[in-house]
């Protein structure tokens, strides 16, 4: 399968980027790692007229500690997330999900802007940043603007951002010793998850994302204030789906994804709390 | 567009269309067609090939990402003399392939691997060909050479 024909021009630096992107429309979109886009693109579910390559900005791919969280710039690969020693140290959770995004070879090419930016509810990296409470900064022609992680979200593979802005990086909250869990369903290795869930405990807080539960990635909020309210672990995981909207698809019923969820996040909470 | 990438140590600069996929660039135009184009949707894992060393999918990445990178394909593997490549040897050896379709991309996988991680166990193996698909399913004696070829 041969994408459509489209323009294709490169970035050397963000600016470049969203001028390029002003300059060339609505049809254009970014390219960064290519994982998530050319598959869209080589199914004709995607078809952008002009591809603007932004995997050569260099200055967007570090790890940083920056005091209170962790500033990830959008295209830091998987496999640097995932290696990542300050994530290890400050925000685990994340490192450990980046190792369960598809595989070697698509780690070595994806990028986590390029994850979130595409706001598929099945990816595990926009529920993890979502359950973390992290911030995402983007630029655009007017300048720079923060947005809360659960404000981002739009709908089916849609987002907050505007179609000349730009992700540019991923604030973290550090972690500080919370407990956390990363559970991901699936039934082959590499897949997409079923279900997935990336929790994390500290006491009576706590953050449940779930992975592939209704058109966009959920903060369970309901599992956590239950939790906050003294609810055990098993009576929390019963909320599971209060915030969610899941679907059916080839792969599961609405009823088998409900019941996966409330296990899930269960054992996702032991774990978290152990 | 015009594009310059080397290509096993030479270095071809090409005129390629944008959508050109890098496994089509390195089939058609080089006439290297050692690597394979199994399911065309990044899961299989039979276009696996390194760019800069590492391994990627060559089905999901444009010719033109490629550009200025330096690509190592199966052909690229062994030494100029004809000297198989440690992994490849190792596959031999353990017998690591049946009909061979999956082959060069488990061997770009495999090699991918150990260079970032030289003492894999036996799990590391598995999880780190999670990309790479057997049909004949002979994952044993894939596994068998890729500790094989770590000195296990």
């Amino acid at each position: 399968m041969i994408p459509a024909a489209f323009d294709y021009v490169r970035a050397s630096s963000a600016d470049e980027a969203i001028s390029l992107v002003s300059e060339h429309g609505s049809d254009a979109k970014f390219l960064a790692g290519g994982h998530s886009l050319l598959p869209l693109m080589k199914l004709r579910l995607a078809q952008p007229s002009v591809l603007i390559d932004i995997a050569r900005v260099k200055d967007l791919s570090y790890v940083k500690d920056a005091g209170d969280h962790v500033a990830i710039g959008a295209l830091t690969r998987h496999m640097d997330v995932e290696k990542s020693p300050v994530l290890a140290q400050h925000a685990p959770l994340l490192a450990h999900a980046a190792s369960h995004v598809g595989d070697p070879q698509v780690r070595h090419r994806g990028t986590i802007g390029g994850s979130i930016a595409h706001a598929d509810p099945a990816s595990d990296l926009p529920a993890t940043t979502l359950a973390l409470g992290a911030t995402y900064v983007v630029r655009g022609p007017k300048g720079q603007r923060e947005i809360a992680a659960g404000d981002f979200y739009k709908g089916f593979l849609e987002s907050a951002l505007a179609a000349d802005e730009m992700l540019v990086e991923i604030r973290v909250p550090k972690m500080n010793g919370a407990g956390w869990s990363f559970q991901k369903f699936n039934r082959r290795a590499q897949d997409w998850a079923i279900v997935g869930v990336a929790a994390w405990r500290r006491g009576s807080e706590s953050g449940v994302g779930l992975v592939n539960m209704g058109q966009t990635p959920v903060l369970a909020s309901s599992v956590s204030s239950a939790l906050a309210g003294g609810a055990s672990i098993v009576d929390a995981s019963q909320r599971a789906v209060d915030d969610a909207a899941p679907t059916a698809d080839n792969n599961a019923s609405v009823e088998y994804r409900t019941h996966l969820a409330k296990v899930l996040v269960r054992r996702a909470l032991e774990q978290a709390s152990a | 567009m015009k594009i310059s990438v080397t290509v096993n140590g030479v270095q071809h600069t090409s005129d390629v269309e944008p959508r050109t996929l890098l496994v089509h660039f390195v089939r058609e135009q080089l006439g290297l067609t050692g690597t394979n184009v199994g399911c065309d949707t990044s899961s299989c894992g039979a276009c696996s090939l390194h760019v800069d060393g590492e391994a990627v999918k060559s089905c999901t990445m444009l010719a033109v990402q490629a550009d200025g990178s330096s690509v190592t394909t199966i052909e690229g593997m062994a030494s100029a003399d004809g000297t198989m490549h440690p992994m490849q040897k190792a596959f031999m050896e353990n017998h690591g392939l049946q009909c061979g379709y999956c082959t060069p991309g488990m061997v770009m996988a495999a090699t991918s691997l150990l260079k970032e991680n030289p003492n894999p166990t036996e799990d590391d193996v598995r999880i780190g060909l999670e990309g790479n698909l057997c049909r004949c399913t002979g994952y044993h004696n894939i596994v068998k050479a890729v500790l094989a070829c770590a000195g296990k």
